[in-house]
């Protein structure tokens, strides 16, 4: 069972985290910002099995194929950008973190363009 | 697919490690060389972390078929 992997090296780390503040703070903020790291990279491969699972239905589904590639990479920049914003936030740096999660909605914004003038085209035909 | 344990056990070893340097170099009265030892586990404990920093942008990059 994978979770108790992951209960447990978050708990050990917990531990050595708390451990290593009293003397080196500097060093456990970088320990924490691993641990998150190293959770995250070994849950993300488990997502992949669920994007190709999506991604076969889309196919007998016949959506069209550029809609839902828009769709992975919007979710991909959302999971990058929380994760930086949240390494910031961790380091008390609330201000850079607003910023990297404006850059991160902007960013989603102009990809999702193409489908918005999509939307609108499909929108304009139905309107004589 | 597996939780790279090592790389914790590293980080959190050079800090214990690091830690224990730092008093024993403070009780001899060197406070420099406590300073750059300070300077030199940071430098390590962030390559380790740019490594995994890079692993993370690269696994999503490839699922998420971002550019």
């Amino acid at each position: 069972m994978e979770i108790f992997q992951v209960v447990g090296f978050g708990i050990v780390g917990t531990i050595f985290i708390v451990l290593i503040r009293e003397n080196r703070p500097e060093l456990a903020r970088l320990l924490a910002v691993a641990v998150g790291l190293i959770i995250l990279v070994y849950v993300i491969g488990y997502l992949r099995i669920v994007l190709d699972v999506i991604n076969e239905m889309a196919l007998e589904a016949g959506i069209e194929p550029v809609f839902l590639r828009t769709l992975f990479r919007i979710i991909g920049i959302a999971y990058l950008s929380e994760f930086g914003a949240q390494v910031a936030r961790d380091a008390g740096e609330g201000s850079v973190a607003m910023k990297i999660e404006l850059a991160g909605k902007i960013i989603i914004l102009v990809m999702a363009i193409p489908i918005l003038t999509n939307v609108l085209e499909s929108i304009l035909e139905f309107i004589p | 697919m597996e939780l790279k344990t090592d790389i914790l056990f590293q980080i959190a070893g050079i800090g214990i490690f690091i830690s224990v340097i730092n008093i024993v170099l403070k009780q001899a009265g060197k406070e420099e060389q406590a300073q750059m030892l300070t300077l030199v586990g940071v430098v390590i404990v962030l390559l380790l972390v740019l490594q995994l920093i890079a692993d993370l942008f690269e696994s999503v990059r490839e699922i998420f078929n971002l550019y």
